[in-house]
């Protein structure tokens, strides 16, 4: 049915018509809505045989669907940011014992200095810990996301993050079609677990593991988000067929057939980017977009296929892995490794702590790195002005501060309060 | 022990009168069949069976192997275990080997009581009777996983905790926690210095954290009384909600103690008044299992290596009379001296 609804109520009506057994979820923003709103689905009685946990932290809101999911009911939470790093060590584990959960995460930049705002530094941060990791471009796909998520996640028994932008897309109210529940049964069975607690079948979960079989786990753990290649846009086909709208895939590419620059980017900045690639089409430019999906496992075949062709190849993500520069573009760099006549690739941080990307910064940033290449990362939109000073003055005072309260003052003193 | 026989088991011990030597602990010939122990039994479930790797003489398989197959009696071995980790987690399931003949998972070290939590809204959402027990070392407990228990415990779920509290984080090699007694030598309160051992003043007693909490059930128990053990885990196990066991279980690696006094130190901690032995329902404290005969601390401290420089050079260092003082406290906080009765 389609609805004028905001992010967050979309995908909570997602989650519910996915039928969780188990949810649990500690507030902060900005995934709040989500838990709140599917809370009152299981208040209200319309999400039936579900237990609804308020837990005292994101470590024990993991670790409840962890034993949730153990038990063999369907487990489900949703954090953010802060909330993500305090879960951490559950998220690895979630992951080591296979136990197919999904999760949402309200993308958000981490702190210090704190900051609630959108970016994708706790989603990085978590990269590596064995979960499939989705982005979603917009809050259809969002919805579509978390009903592939489930059938993903039990399918492989392995965790699965619905990432979505912070207030870009949960806070954000747009038209969103929302299946209905028959639809969305036919296409999620049951859960079916692949070892469950059950005192009829005893049997022990998470022993310890030594150097003579450790190798071989990771290895199939690998293994098993390669099949997640194949089986993304398998199940993306079946949502596809089921609710009439193209979502999902490993990623999905926008005018690069012919395309010389290709630029690759995750979530909401995608639509974006596609303006600003339409407007440039018209000038003249042979420019394209790759909206990536599935950052875990991250498509490589598939990258290096539609990169390859391309002169340059322009990484716009909304991290940093500091000391190093784009984690996405470092990711993007070893598809293309040892390939004849690889395109150049420029990387761009943007958008880090909320900030807004703007369709001029892009264009901007489109034509440079044809004309213009920079080395290593460049940071959009970067207040060079305000670094340059602090730089210096950190130079001149041992004793110099927080650098971002200086930055503060320096804005602050660059654009005064009118008087009065 | 004719007159025994005609009581009922929960009576019988209450009224009995038959004591080992020195303390009130029952021996097996002296109570009811109803109420012996049963390890010899065929029908034990062994649920923590043989070949595990625990050292000689540790109490905490001890009191695991007793407490679990009281809970696997009392649910007619419908029952889930969850551990933290620790000794009693490595020292059973070195892969692809396991001792437990229950369902048991692990999942970290800190998030026992969720883990669980998670477990028990499973049972309950798929409308089973199944019932869940989490299990960690003092460590696991009163230290990093003291958040999630005491959520558990907040939200009252349905979950039985046991805590072996063996004084120690014992499986990283014996370092100090927040169970460790005053003066006791750990990795990291190492006997040097002008105030060797761990500090006085610091730590907690988590049971009464727990009861505190106001949950259903919380008591103490010791390897010492396996009778008494039993009876607390078939206790809980009749009640719903959140409950919390402490065990004392002596550890002889991390103690410095002979594997043969295992039995012998936990004794002595309950009947010195170090480890007070009690019930508590519902934020109230019910019974405290009475001491006949106060023992010195000293005769209990001067058996382990954790506290032998309390005893260099032939003479007692003046720690000895604050620890006694502890104990003093403790009998006189739960009135441990005296006949055996309700509160
Ligand atoms: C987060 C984390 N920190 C530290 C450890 C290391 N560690 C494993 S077991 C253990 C000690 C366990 O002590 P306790 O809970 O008292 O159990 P015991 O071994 O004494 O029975 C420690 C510190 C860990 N596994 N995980
Ligand atoms: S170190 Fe202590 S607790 Fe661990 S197995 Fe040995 S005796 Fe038991
Ligand atoms: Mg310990």
């Amino acid at each position: 049915m389609l609805k004028q609804i905001e992010g967050s109520q979309a995908m909570a009506q997602a989650i519910a018509l996915c039928r969780p057994e188990v949810i649990c979820a500690y507030p902060i923003t900005p995934q709040t809505h989500i838990v709140e709103g599917v809370g009152a689905l299981v208040k209200t009685g319309d999400l039936e045989n579900c237990e609804f946990i308020n837990v005292e932290s994101e470590f024990a809101a993991l670790s409840v669907a962890i034993g949730a999911s153990a038990a063999g009911a369907r487990a489900y939470t949703a954090t953010a940011s802060q909330g993500l790093l305090f879960m951490a060590e559950a998220v690895y584990n979630a992951a080591g014992l296979g136990l197919p959960i999904v999760m949402t995460l309200g993308n958000r930049a981490i702190g210090a200095p704190i900051n609630i705002w959108n970016d994708h530094s706790d989603a990085m941060a978590m990269r590596d810990a064995g979960w499939i990791q989705l982005f979603a471009e917009t809050n259809q796909e969002a919805v579509d996301l978390h009903i592939l998520a489930f059938r993903l996640a039990e399918e492989l028994s392995m965790p699965v993050m619905v990432c979505v932008d912070g207030f870009i897309l949960t806070h954000a109210v747009e038209r969103v079609d929302i299946p209905d529940q028959a639809q969305v049964d036919a296409f999620l069975p049951p859960y079916d677990p692949v070892q469950v607690l059950d005192p009829e079948h005893p049997a022990s979960i998470g022993a310890m593991v030594g150097p003579e079989a450790f190798t071989e786990v990771r290895f199939l753990a690998h293994y098993k988000q390669q099949q997640a290649l194949r089986l993304i846009p398998a199940f993306s086909g079946e949502l596809a067929k089921a609710f009439g709208r193209a979502s999902g895939g490993v990623l999905r590419t926008y005018r690069t057939e012919d395309a010389e620059t290709v630029v690759v980017a995750m979530g909401s900045v995608c639509g974006t980017i596609k303006d600003v690639v339409d407007e440039m089409r018209d000038e003249g430019a042979k420019i394209g977009v790759v909206s990536l999906v599935s950052y875990r496992p991250f498509p490589v075949e598939e990258l290096r296929r539609i990169l390859a062709p391309a002169k340059n190849v322009v990484v716009v993500e909304k991290s940093i892995a500091v000391g190093v520069g784009g984690p996405l573009a470092d990711n993007i760099d070893g598809a293309l490794r040892n390939l004849d006549g690889r395109p150049k690739l420029h990387s761009a941080i943007a958008g880090l702590g909320g900030r807004p990307i703007t369709r001029a910064s892009l264009r901007r940033l489109f034509h440079t790195a044809v004309e213009n290449p920079w080395q290593g990362a460049h940071f959009l939109d970067l207040n060079e002005h305000a670094v340059g000073r602090e730089i210096h003055r950190v130079r001149k005072i041992r004793r110099s501060g927080s650098t971002a309260e200086n930055i503060l003052r320096q804005l602050a003193a660059a654009n005064p309060l009118p008087p009065g | 022990m004719t007159q025994a026989k005609t009581l009922q088991p929960e009576e019988a011990r209450q009224k009995l009168k038959f004591y080992q030597k020195g303390t009130f602990t029952v021996g097996n010939r002296l109570v009811s069949e109803e109420e012996r122990s049963v390890q010899a039994s065929e029908d034990r479930s062994n649920a923590l069976t043989s070949g595990h790797r625990a050292c000689q003489g540790c109490g905490e398989a001890l009191g695991a192997r007793y407490a679990i197959d009281a809970a696997m009696r009392a649910t007619d071995s419908d029952l889930i275990a969850v551990n933290a980790t620790g000794c009693l987690e490595v020292f059973t399931t070195p892969y692809p080997e396991t001792s437990w003949q229950l369902p048991w998972l692990h999942s970290l070290f800190g998030n026992a009581a969720a883990v669980a939590t998670g477990v028990a809204a499973a049972m309950r959402v798929k409308k089973k009777k199944t019932r869940v027990i989490a299990q960690g070392g003092d460590g696991g407990t009163t230290d990093i996983g003291f958040q999630c228990l005491s959520g558990m415990f907040e939200r009252n779920d349905d979950v039985l905790y046991i805590c072996y509290d063996n004084e120690g984080y014992m499986n990283t090699g014996v370092q100090r926690s927040s169970a460790t007694p005053p003066a006791a030598r750990t990795a990291t309160t190492p006997a040097v210095g002008p105030s060797p051992g761990n500090v006085f003043g610091t730590g907690k007693f988590l049971p009464k954290i727990a009861v505190a909490h106001n949950i259903p059930y919380v008591a103490t128990a010791t390897v010492a009384d396996l009778h008494d053990l039993e009876r607390k885990v078939v206790k809980a196990m009749s009640i719903h909600g959140a409950r919390y066991i402490q065990i004392n279980v002596p550890c002889p690696l991390g103690w410095g103690a002979a594997s043969c006094d295992t039995i012998k130190l936990a004794r002595l901690a309950v009947e010195s008044g170090l480890y007070p032995i009690f019930e508590a329902e519902h934020g109230r404290v019910t019974q405290a299992r009475k001491i006949r005969k106060q023992v010195p601390v000293r005769e209990y401290l001067i058996l382990q290596k954790r506290f032998a420089h309390l005893f260099r050079d032939g003479v007692d260092d003046p720690r000895v009379a604050r620890l006694q003082a502890i104990c003093d406290a403790h009998i006189a906080e739960y009135g441990l001296l005296g006949e055996d009765n309700e509160v």
